[in-house]
């Protein structure tokens, strides 16, 4: 069951000048929150922000109430959500949108790129649980960008590709040796900018493997009223926010 | 305890507090958020004879104060919303408002004809005026012969209460609902989106695939609630006013400029809680003000 429900700013995590992680926290409990669903926030103190923002959860504690959210400043909503101050009121609505299937995955590959990484520590996470050899592939510009990688390091391996060759492999992270080599994996899972997935999905039509991918598209509301998020299926327009964000990208018609 | 009851003809609502179609689903998608059965009615999601995919992503732009969008209909048709959609709504206590669209007048006439036989069902909106759809939509709500035309056709085939919806986009919106009063019409909603569209300047793209699309929120309030008045006070029939309501202060103020009964649109999207929030602060207002009926506020601006 979807909530409407009030968090207060605990802290954020400043991982470089555009990239953050904001921990809220609340004295009730938290819904359940399965890899890949999201959240929609209400910027606190921006009147000039109308619509909610999507985001991405990243990690959610249920000892402490906590929930966090990698935040990648892209603009005034990102930005003001990015300069609250202790006591602020955070509403948000979660849990929101599908999730990763994991049955049948014995060797997994998670690919992101950007503020695509989001989902990965949730996913990561259940797959390991569940016995799942994961590979983790980030792809970002430089070296700067690379984030989260200690996280994802406690999880599984990785594997990074920067486009000026200041860390990892030099180019996109389709460019990576990984696809060029034995193919291990028998799923693959992806989020990223849209051109980065689209790419990824026609690897995993060669490879012969299944592919995931989380996609972001913009939306009013996100749960299902606006009907503004929408993906071209091959059956048919389908919202992100209720169909998705995760999609198998066999069913997609991009 | 203040009368909050509303009557046009047949539609009886519990208070004049509903959601404005193309914001709210079909109901059930706020369910978790909200108690249906506290609302007065629930314009749905736009029907149309088949079904629409609508119009290609991207078909939203957030602007100051609004929103642009260019859904264009997206639906599975009338039959699949009578089979299929209803049975799960029809138990709410509130009124189920189908909101009706068609690219030809015959289509109108046909989706109506399906919506009069159902018997819970007692109110339908004619939508003369959605700015999304390539062919009829909003072209017959901006001129007067053909919003004449589409309202007579639907009324000979409608016997409950017929609502239109009406088109900011127009020169003299009087006209217009004069003359769908002059066929029928039982009541008039207005207003539908403004025609707008919005381009980024980095990419020289517009922001929507079908780039111009209809703008609604807070933005455009103040034109709605001077449309609402000026139609008010030229004709007879009740006012459903809406665009830009986003809390009781609002909805007060379009009851004040003459409108019976009240949508909010936008406003679901950012707070799906927000109808009832509204429902609440209209009666407190009332006991403030020592108001003994909402329907005592309906075009009561006090002008000397």
């Amino acid at each position: 069951m979807k909530r409407i429900q009030d968090f207060k700013f605990k802290e954020y995590k400043w991982l470089n000048y555009q990239n953050y992680i904001l921990t809220l926290k609340t004295t009730d409990t938290i819904a359940e929150i399965k890899p890949g669903n999201f959240a929609e926030l209400k910027i606190p103190n921006a009147p000039d922000v109308f619509l909610r923002r999507p985001l991405s959860v990243l990690d959610v504690d249920h000892d402490e109430n906590t929930i966090s959210f990698y935040v990648k400043i892209i603009g005034k909503g990102t930005e003001k959500l990015g300069k609250l101050r202790g006591g602020d009121k955070v509403n948000v609505i979660y849990p929101l949108g599908n999730s990763f299937s994991i049955n049948g995955t014995n060797k997994a590959l998670l690919v992101g790129g950007g503020s695509g990484i989001a989902p990965f520590i949730l996913l990561g996470r259940e797959l390991k649980q569940k016995g799942v050899e994961i590979t983790f592939l980030i792809g970002a510009r430089t070296k700067e960008d690379v984030l989260l990688t200690n996280e994802f390091k406690k999880l599984g391996d990785v594997l990074v590709t920067t486009e000026d060759g200041t860390m990892g492999q030099t180019g996109l992270v389709t460019h990576h040796s990984v696809f060029s080599e034995e193919f291990q994996f028998d799923k693959i899972y992806t989020c990223g900018p849209d051109p980065m997935m689209k790419a990824i999905a026609e690897i995993a039509v060669e490879k012969g493997v299944d592919c995931e991918a989380s996609l972001e598209n913009m939306m009013a509301c996100g749960f299902g009223a606006c009907l503004c998020c929408v993906v071209e299926t091959h059956g048919g327009n389908k919202c992100v926010c209720t169909e998705g964000p995760v999609f198998n990208t066999k069913d997609l018609a991009w | 305890m203040v009368d909050f009851g509303i009557q046009i003809k047949d539609l009886k609502l519990k208070n004049p507090v509903t959601t404005a179609s193309g914001t709210f689903g079909f109901g059930e998608e706020f369910t978790d958020f909200m108690d249906l059965n506290k609302l007065g009615g629930i314009f749905v999601k736009g029907l149309t004879l088949k079904h629409r995919e609508g119009n290609p992503y991207p078909r939203m732009a957030e602007t100051p104060s609004g929103m642009l969008n260019a859904v264009g209909l997206q639906n599975k048709g009338v039959d699949y919303f009578i089979n299929t959609i209803y049975p799960n709504i029809k138990d709410f206590d509130t009124e189920i408002i189908p909101n009706v669209n068609g690219s030809t007048i015959e289509d109108y006439v046909e989706v109506t004809e399906k919506l009069n036989e159902i018997e819970g069902i007692h109110s339908i909106e004619l939508n003369i005026s959605c700015p999304n759809v390539k062919e009829g939509g909003m072209a017959f709500g901006v001129s007067c012969p053909s919003a004449i035309a589409v309202t007579e056709a639907v009324r000979k085939a409608y016997d409950k209460t017929l609502i239109v919806k009406l088109s900011p986009n127009v020169t003299d919106i009087t006209e217009i609902a004069k003359g769908v009063e002059s066929v029928g019409a039982d009541a008039v909603s207005l207003v539908n989106t403004f025609l707008a569209m919005a381009i980024d300047a980095n990419t020289r793209k517009p922001l929507l695939s079908t780039i111009t699309g209809g703008l609604s929120g807070p933005a455009i309030k103040p034109i709605a609630l001077r449309m609402v008045w000026q139609v008010f006070n030229a004709v007879q029939i009740p006012v459903i006013g809406m665009c830009g309501i986003m809390n009781a202060t609002d909805a007060i103020e379009f009851i004040l400029a003459g409108s019976t009964v009240i949508q909010i649109g936008t406003a679901n999207f950012i707070d799906p809680q927000i109808s009832v929030k509204i429902i609440e602060g209209i009666e407190l207002y009332c006991k403030q003000q020592n108001v003994d009926a909402v329907s005592d506020l309906i075009g009561a601006m006090v002008t000397k």
